[in-house]
């Protein structure tokens, strides 16, 4: 009963994280029409960069309380690569065949997988030291970590303040404007471009902030941009890609799925999340949500 | 005798209905004019025959068979064929090359890999010929997307017309075009109408050529039919004068 | 202003294209006679990598359709041959031929199916997403696929056994031998596919590419044309595949990775994608240039992503297209003066 208990916290917890990625995706890709390709390697360099500082607060004796900054740190310098690489690298390409923009971004994908072995080498970076700052919970007598609760938590107040955002404030309207039709928004007088930088700089951010907080969970190792990507990716084919809600529901199946594969058919798990991913395309083409 | 028939065909978009149970017969052989105001359905109405939209309801029959479900595909198997308001063509290939591939799909030949496409001599003298009645054999070699706006109108047309269909639907085709080009346009719809080789059905908003070349002009008004008849009786009907020149309607 | 008359443009310009493939096919031919074993080596791959991207773009530049995962078609290649070899003990290159090509045209048919289902993001998705199903599942099987480790082939014999390359002399005989063999299938493979691009069915994918909707409105069923050319895309990759492995001796899951299906890409980019020569080009070139950055740097990964980021903003037609407007531009001056 335990057990079963764990493994759905599991489950939550690959959810959240796996909601951050998609969701970070589908945003970018509802509001700008682009598939960034190294949006996996940009969740990578989230996770690389909080391992990072957090080792390197350690080495100088911070406090445990503090070293929870190191997730928001992490998160904001992903978001930062991003609002530097829009104008220079994805703006040029937008009037042009849409070919281009996903070659861009698959050169991006290259440089940064590199990038991240160039800057921190092949060794897992690990940040473990992290859970220990919080409580063991006992869950019917196994060991179960809180902070694996907190990201959990983590992922569901995303989720929330990512709703409220797009639909409950002006900032949102303006994106969901932009979505819809680019050109009329920016005959109405929005600044678009303004609004593509911020759209891309979430999205960058909800990446950053997914490797930020999974990395105390297990370390970042190389070639965990594109595995992520390419789970991300069944999230958005079976939730849809541009929603929200697609998101959220395709990060809860993909995550179930997956640990219970893990479980009890390691080898096929993947081709079983393929498999349901071929259904649902077969059945919705464009996802359960999508707008593509 | 005729060629196509719909049965209270109807189609919504939201509140607005395009099509309103329209009971419409298209007679073999004859150039039709579809005239009326902005939104009132003639473009609705063609996508409906052509199979770029499904019907929410209502039947359209080709000489009393029913084809409301099928293809796009099958329509044109069939014999009905389009041209499109805002110009729609395969700008990356020649002129030559826009023409031909109606050809070579028609004949069922477009699954040819072994054979290269300029070595078709009846293919390519066909697709000659349908240019030089287009007016636009010099420019075979061109690209479409490099052609002046009027050629392209005159080229969509020309890929309707390649693909030999009994019914011909153009939407629009002297939009944007100069006085000469229209009248090519329209002779040559005409010509091959008056031979008993296709029948027309024009979308037009110019009333000069729609009295010339048409031999029933059908009114359209949201949705419904307002009038039907010959240039003459078109003329003299009061209510499609008052259409043209904003006035209201007569009870 | 051209007028056609009873010989199309093309035709006209056949000759010269015929000539200029001659001479090229005539340089490549004498070069292995005064060149180290190495070059020519590295020239087989370059053609092999040519084959390859030749399939490729008959899907980007023709159909319109990018793909990521290419990379899975010659991965089944290469290990066709490799499973042929540890299970049915053949030696022979044109039974891995003969085996290899029907089941990379079959795995090409099945995941096209799949793939061509879909609009252009969501193909390069499942396209991706297949190769890394495929790469996983090389890595995982370890039974059948060696893992990681992947599976050796030794040299094969070349023309139902008449060519042997056992002995001492033997690597070398090989090595020249197996250029002229690939050599000869590339020359195939070119004008197979030039045939190809210049049929009524050539025409019709890049009317499809050009504009689905009037495709459709001429009567062309959409799906079935980008299945077939997916098809065809994937074996001559495939093909590209199986030549690749006896040269190698080796076969690893890397060739089924992503990164991989990124070079194919790459070539095809490099080259131009928009017109014939381009990947031919740039399958070549890219081989040097990939050959001259792992020697440069261990980073060659970076190197090879920032050089595409760059070609993508500065040189979008790829090599074959720059030279092709450099010559126009030249014809432009001299008419002038």
């Amino acid at each position: 009963m335990a057990i079963f208990a764990i493994q759905i916290l599991n489950s939550l917890l690959y959810a959240s994280v796996l909601f951050l990625i998609a969701a970070g995706l589908s945003l970018i890709f509802g509001v700008m029409r682009i598939v960034n390709l190294a949006h996996g390697s940009l969740y990578a360099v989230g996770a690389y960069v909080t391992a990072w500082l957090i080792g390197a607060a350690i080495a100088r004796h911070v406090p445990l309380g503090l070293l929870f900054l190191a997730l928001p740190v992490g998160a904001l310098s992903v978001a930062l690569i991003g609002i530097v690489i829009e104008p220079l690298l994805l703006r040029p390409f937008y009037r042009r065949a849409e070919e281009y923009q996903l070659l861009v971004t698959f050169g991006l994908l290259q440089i940064f997988e590199d990038l991240i072995r160039l800057v921190w080498g092949g060794t897992p970076l690990s940040a473990d030291t992290l859970i220990d700052a919080l409580p063991i919970l006992h869950i019917g007598g196994l060991f179960y970590p809180a902070y694996n609760i907190v990201v959990i938590v983590i992922g569901a107040v995303a989720a929330i303040i990512l709703w409220g955002v797009i639909y409950h404030t002006r900032f949102g309207v303006m994106l969901r404007a932009t979505s819809q039709d680019r050109r009329m928004a920016s005959a109405l007088g929005l600044n678009v471009e303004l609004v593509y930088v911020v759209a891309f700089g979430i999205g960058c951010f909800m990446a950053g902030l997914g490797g930020a907080i999974v990395v105390p969970t297990q370390a970042a190792v190389l070639g965990m941009g594109v595995d992520a990507l390419v789970i991300a990716f069944v999230v958005v084919v079976i939730g849809g890609l541009g929603s929200l809600k697609g998101a959220l529901v395709g990060a809860v199946v993909v995550a179930f799925v997956r640990t219970a594969g893990i479980q009890f058919f390691p080898e096929l798990e993947l081709a079983v999340l393929y498999l349901i991913a071929a259904g649902v395309l077969l059945v919705r083409p464009t996802g359960l949500f999508g707008t593509a | 005798m005729n060629l196509l028939r719909t049965v209270d065909l109807r189609k919504q978009f939201g509140q607005t209905r395009a099509c309103n149970g329209l009971d419409f017969v298209i007679n073999k052989g004859e150039f039709l004019s579809l005239v009326g105001s902005n939104g009132a359905g003639k473009t609705t109405l063609v996508n409906l025959i052509s199979a770029h939209l499904q019907p929410d309801s209502g039947q359209i029959l080709l000489e009393d068979r029913d084809i409301t479900f099928t293809t796009v595909a099958e329509r044109i198997a069939a014999g009905i064929a389009r041209s499109f308001q805002i110009v729609n063509l395969f700008d990356g290939l020649s002129a030559f090359d826009n023409v031909a591939l109606s050809v070579f799909s028609r004949d069922g030949k477009t699954v040819k890999m072994a054979r290269l496409a300029d070595h078709d001599r009846d293919v390519r003298r066909e697709t000659l010929d349908v240019l030089g009645q287009f007016g636009l054999a010099s420019k075979a070699a061109a690209p479409a997307g490099s052609l002046a706006q009027g050629e392209r109108k005159l080229l969509d047309v020309a890929v309707a017309y390649a693909l030999r269909p009994r019914l011909l639907l153009l939407d629009e085709p002297t939009s944007g075009v100069s006085t000469h080009e229209k009248a090519q346009i329209m002779d040559t719809v005409s010509s091959v109408v008056r031979g008993g080789i296709v029948t027309a059905v024009v979308i037009e908003h110019d009333m000069d050529v729609v009295f010339r070349y048409s031999d029933r002009i059908v009114m359209m008004h949201e949705g419904s039919f307002l009038a039907d008849g010959t240039p003459d009786e078109i003329r003299a009907n009061r209510d499609v004068a008052n259409i043209l020149l904003g006035a209201p309607l007569t009870a | 202003m051209t007028t056609i008359t009873d010989q199309a443009p093309r035709e006209r310009a056949l000759p010269r294209v015929a000539l200029a493939a001659v001479a090229i096919l005539l340089a490549l031919a004498v070069i292995p006679s005064f060149t180290a074993l190495y070059q020519v080596q590295l020239l087989t791959y370059g053609l092999i990598a040519a084959i390859a991207a030749l399939g490729f773009n008959l899907l980007l530049g023709y159909t319109g359709l990018l793909s990521f995962g290419h990379s899975a078609y010659f991965g089944v290649g290469a290990y066709t041959v490799a499973l042929v070899v540890a299970h049915l003990g053949l030696r022979s290159m044109e039974e891995y031929l003969l085996i290899g090509i029907p089941v990379v045209a079959i795995t090409s048919a099945i995941f096209g199916y799949i793939c061509v289902r879909h609009t252009r993001i969501f193909f390069g998705i499942l396209t991706l997403a297949i190769s890394q199903v495929l790469y996983s599942l090389a890595l995982k099987l370890y039974w059948v696929t060696g893992g990681s480790d992947g599976l050796r082939v030794p040299r094969p014999t070349l023309f139902l056994g008449l060519l042997n390359f056992s002995g001492s002399h033997g690597f070398q005989l090989f090595v020249r031998s197996y250029y002229y063999y690939v050599l000869g299938i590339f020359v195939v493979c070119v004008v197979l596919m030039w045939v190809i691009v210049h049929s009524p069915f050539g025409k019709a994918l890049q009317a499809i590419r050009d504009n689905e909707v009037r495709a459709r409105f001429i009567g062309l069923r959409i799906r079935r044309f980008r299945w077939i050319a997916f098809l065809v895309s994937g074996t001559f990759t495939g093909v590209a595949g199986i030549l690749w492995v006896p040269l190698n001796g080796l076969t690893t899951p890397e060739v089924l990775y992503w990164t991989f299906s990124g070079e194919i890409v790459f070539t095809a980019l490099l080259g131009g994608f928009r017109n014939f020569a381009g990947p031919i080009v740039g399958g070549i070139a890219f081989t040097y240039l990939k050959t001259y950055a792992v020697a440069t740097t261990e980073y060659w990964q970076l190197l090879l992503g920032v050089v595409l980021v760059t070609l993508v903003l500065v040189l979008p037609t790829g090599i074959v297209g720059a030279i092709s407007r450099a010559g126009q531009w030249f014809g432009r001056r001299n008419a002038v003066t």
